[in-house]
């Protein structure tokens, strides 16, 4: 692993907060760079602030303060060159967060393995299955409430949706977060690559249940998923509408 | 605009007001004197203060012991949760660093500061306060209403906040949105004052950029202010219109958009930002000139980053929706402006690091405030970048890093910033002076629990916990151990931190009862306040003292001078 790929895993490294998927590492990464820029910056204006309060302390020596008005160019340049620097470093945090951006919310990589839909409700997250021919809307839907199970390694598509309120679908350990808001289908994408367990968190205020609104991600081996999918295939191949989606607690 | 100002006020007799009204406490409800609505802007926000500090107490101690009986509250519900930390957000935002920053500190400065006898309009300035009176009543009323208070988030976001059948607080939530609405009406009318009163009442001398910084950054915020509310205030009657009539302007089943609400209320949350930060800077930059006996560094270039962080603040406000389902493509305009606006906000920090080079600087509990401000909200810009890059966003938005990096942009504003005020001014409001060893023993059993509470939650953040979630226990990777200390330990401090604010307390009690008389000017400082007597007396100066500038208000430690001041009224000598 190179040197710019273990900053990726800061994080996971120190036992925060795991890589759970293609595109955590790549946040991760942004995060650190950040932290290393603005560092940089914040340590030297912190540093420079206290040495001026030690070295400029009135003493009781009578010394008098200096008359500067900082309109001549000699000591402007303290202020104009600082920041022109902070605009550079500005210009390479853009860059590097935009290719963030667009590889996980502006492309959306094709010819996912599954396609599940995922809706938000007072107090309850719904979760439907694409089942094993791997499409959305087929008799073979697998419909869960608060449980999502995925298969590692798999490409993922999910539409999102809210039947009330705005919600917001939210695992840590993946780095995903959206809104999902009433009225509207928002699609996008994840690539789970650890196995377990994992949160899936309410991270958008949602009225007196948010704080119970809490769900689990299942990230299962090949041959665990194909037997959870086996298990939970609905035996009558009924057209899945509204009605039939199980209503929440 | 470097012509002298004309001058409405200037040796008329002052006599209509106040002298012919109502006697006794009347006498103070009705009072048109600037200086008066200052104190009553003041008490009133420091008494909501201790409401938003209650409130922040209840919900900490549920974080750190789930389902415990609160001292002096009883058990937390998860309604009972959620409207707290709404309502908390609400209060210390627009009932207490407005009211304190902006309306106490703007009517006092103002008038004093430029050389008048009062606003422009003191009828409209009475009328300011008493809506903003009316408001705090609304507001501390939505919290016992049936049903109990609004929970839906200070940020209100439709349909939760629109229909009482999710939200469950019928009355709760329309009172909210009245409460806010009153006071953003308050705040017009106290801004047309403050504008008004800059331009056409400075004393016979005073130039633009004779005007001290504190009084042009509170009147850029004004401007800030009454150019973004109109769009939320357009969309808080919508809202309304919404709960109480069944409109269904931000419900998506008529036809209706929930993220119209979300840019409407955006594009004044984020000017409102600054519209507080600036008064605060504007009042660090005074102390820092003082108490390092310098002058500004680049006064022009202060006001001129002002001026152009005001007029960015008006283009970043989808940052705080790059995951809302907006379009996509949306958040790289967004991310680009909000990274930029970091330029004009750092410049500001240097300007204010390179005052103190070369000063003769004096520790004392003012200027320790001051320093405190720069050095803690650089936390808040820096860790602002974070949050301003799309990338890094989609992982901290809503989670604890979010709510400790605004906390460490708005605590050194409503708090550091009102302290450095309140000490500064404290003599010339109150004629006393403070004792600077409690002073002190105040500001370090402030700044260092307030570091402790949020420094932590950064790693809480960091971890993936969300906000706004009453008990992290049913999330297994958020009910480590670990975590579960931190919430703890953060609490805590907030505790230390909400017992020092007694020792505050005291000292104004113990000051009021026997401190030593100030006289004008303690601190040596230049502006015109430092030129009357402390308090200032009705009308400010007497008739025929009225000052005349004849400089800038940072002409400190000028050679060939034997005083290290020079203040403004002071006539040139002869032979210069």
């Amino acid at each position: 692993m190179g040197f710019l790929e273990r900053l990726g895993h800061f994080f996971d490294d120190i036992g925060l907060i795991r890589i759970g998927s293609s595109y955590a590492a790549d946040i991760d990464f942004l995060i650190v760079l950040v932290t290393l820029v603005v560092g940089v910056w914040f340590v030297a204006a912190e540093l420079i602030f206290v040495y001026f309060i030690m070295k400029f302390r009135d003493k009781g020596d009578g010394r008098r303060a200096d008359y500067i008005d900082g309109k001549n160019k000699r000591h402007k340049k303290w202020i104009t060159y600082p920041h022109l620097a902070v605009l550079v470093f500005d210009v390479l945090i853009i860059v590097v967060s935009f290719n963030v951006w667009h590889k996980i919310k502006l492309d959306l990589p094709e010819n996912p393995d599954c396609v599940i839909r995922v809706t938000g409700q007072q107090w309850a997250w719904i979760f439907q299955h694409c089942g094993a021919d791997g499409e959305l809307d087929t008799a073979d839907d697998i419909y869960t409430v608060d449980e999502l199970h995925v298969e590692n390694d798999k490409l993922y598509h999910f539409k999102l949706e809210a039947k009330d309120v705005l919600h917001s679908f939210s695992v840590p350990v993946w780095r995903i977060k959206q809104d999902a808001i009433p009225g509207r289908s928002i699609t996008g994408w994840f690539q789970p690559t650890l196995t377990g367990e994992f949160d899936v968190q309410c991270a958008e205020i949602c009225g007196f249940g948010h704080t119970v609104m809490q769900g689990t991600a299942f990230v299962e081996t090949a041959e665990e998923h194909a037997a959870w999918v086996a298990a939970n295939t609905p035996a009558e191949a009924a057209t899945p509408t509204a009605d039939n989606t199980p209503s929440a607690r | 605009m470097v012509e002298p100002a004309v001058d409405l006020t200037h040796g008329h007799p002052h006599d209509d007001h106040e002298h012919h009204g109502p006697q006794g406490w009347l006498k103070y409800l009705w009072s048109t004197d600037h200086k008066v609505i200052a104190m009553q802007y003041m008490f009133t926000g420091m008494f909501m203060a201790m409401v938003g500090g209650f409130m922040a107490y209840v919900f900490r101690m549920q974080l750190a012991f789930p389902g415990m009986n609160v001292p002096g509250f009883g058990m937390v519900s998860m309604g009972e949760y959620n409207a707290l930390v709404t309502n908390h957000g609400t209060i210390m935002i627009f009932w207490v660093a407005m009211p304190v920053l902006l309306a106490a500190f703007g009517n006092f400065l103002i008038p004093l500061m430029v050389g008048t006898d009062d606003m422009v309009f003191p009828k409209i300035n009475r009328l300011s306060f008493q809506v903003f009176f009316v408001s705090t009543i609304v507001i501390l009323a939505s919290l016992v209403v049936e049903g109990g208070g609004f929970a839906g988030a200070w940020t209100a976001y439709p349909p939760l906040s629109a229909n009482e059948t999710y939200n469950l607080t019928p009355l709760g939530s329309t009172l909210w949105v009245i409460g806010v609405g009153l006071e953003f009406v308050a705040f017009l009318l106290g801004g047309i004052n403050f504008i008004t009163t800059l331009m056409n009442s400075r004393a016979p001398g005073m130039r633009a950029f004779d005007v001290p910084l504190v009084v042009w950054m509170i009147v850029v915020a004004s401007i800030l202010f009454m150019l973004s509310v109109g769009p939320l205030l357009a969309g808080a009657i919508m809202l309304i219109f919404d709960q109480t009539i069944g409109t269904g302007f931000f419900n998506p089943a008529t036809g209706g958009d929930p993220i119209l609400w979300q840019h409407l209320f955006w594009f004044f949350g984020h000017p409102e930002v600054y519209v507080v930060l600036l008064p605060a800077m504007g009042v660090v930059i005074e102390i820092i000139a003082t108490f390092a006996r310098k002058k500004v560094f680049g006064y022009r270039i202060v006001i001129f980053t002002v001026v152009a962080t005001g007029v960015l603040s008006f283009f970043v406000w989808a940052h705080h929706q790059f995951i809302a389902g907006i379009d996509p493509r949306m958040a790289n305009i967004f991310t680009i402006t909000t990274l930029l606006i970091s330029v004009p906000i750092a410049e500001l920090c240097f300007v204010y690091i390179a005052t103190l080079y070369g000063g003769s600087i004096r520790l004392t509990t003012p200027m320790l405030w001051a320093l405190a401000f720069v050095a803690e909200f650089l936390i808040g810009g820096v860790t602002g970048i974070f949050l301003g890059a799309a990338g890094a966003d989609i992982y901290f938005h809503d989670t604890y890093f979010v709510l400790a990096h605004f906390h460490y942009t708005f605590f050194p504003i409503a708090i550091i910033g009102t302290y450095a005020a309140f000490t500064y001014w404290f003599p010339k409001m109150f004629g006393k002076m403070m004792d600077d060893r409690l002073g002190k023993w105040h500001f370090w059993l402030t700044i260092i629990p307030f570091n402790m509470i949020f420094i932590p939650l950064f790693v809480l953040g960091m971890g993936g916990q969300h906000r706004r979630i009453s008990n992290y226990s049913g999330f297994s990777e958020l009910a480590r151990d670990g975590f579960q200390d931190i919430r703890v330990f953060a609490t805590v401090s907030l505790l230390i931190m909400l017992l020092a604010q007694l020792i505050f307390f005291y000292n104004c009690w113990k000051t009021w009862r026997s401190g030593p008389k100030a006289g004008k000017n303690p601190w040596k400082a230049n502006s015109l306040e430092w030129t009357t007597e402390s308090p200032p007396p009705h009308g400010n100066w007497h008739p025929d003292e009225m000052p005349v500038v004849h400089r800038g208000p940072y002409e400190f430690s000028v050679p060939g001078r034997e005083d290290d001041y020079w203040p403004q009224n002071e006539p040139p000598r002869r032979d210069s």
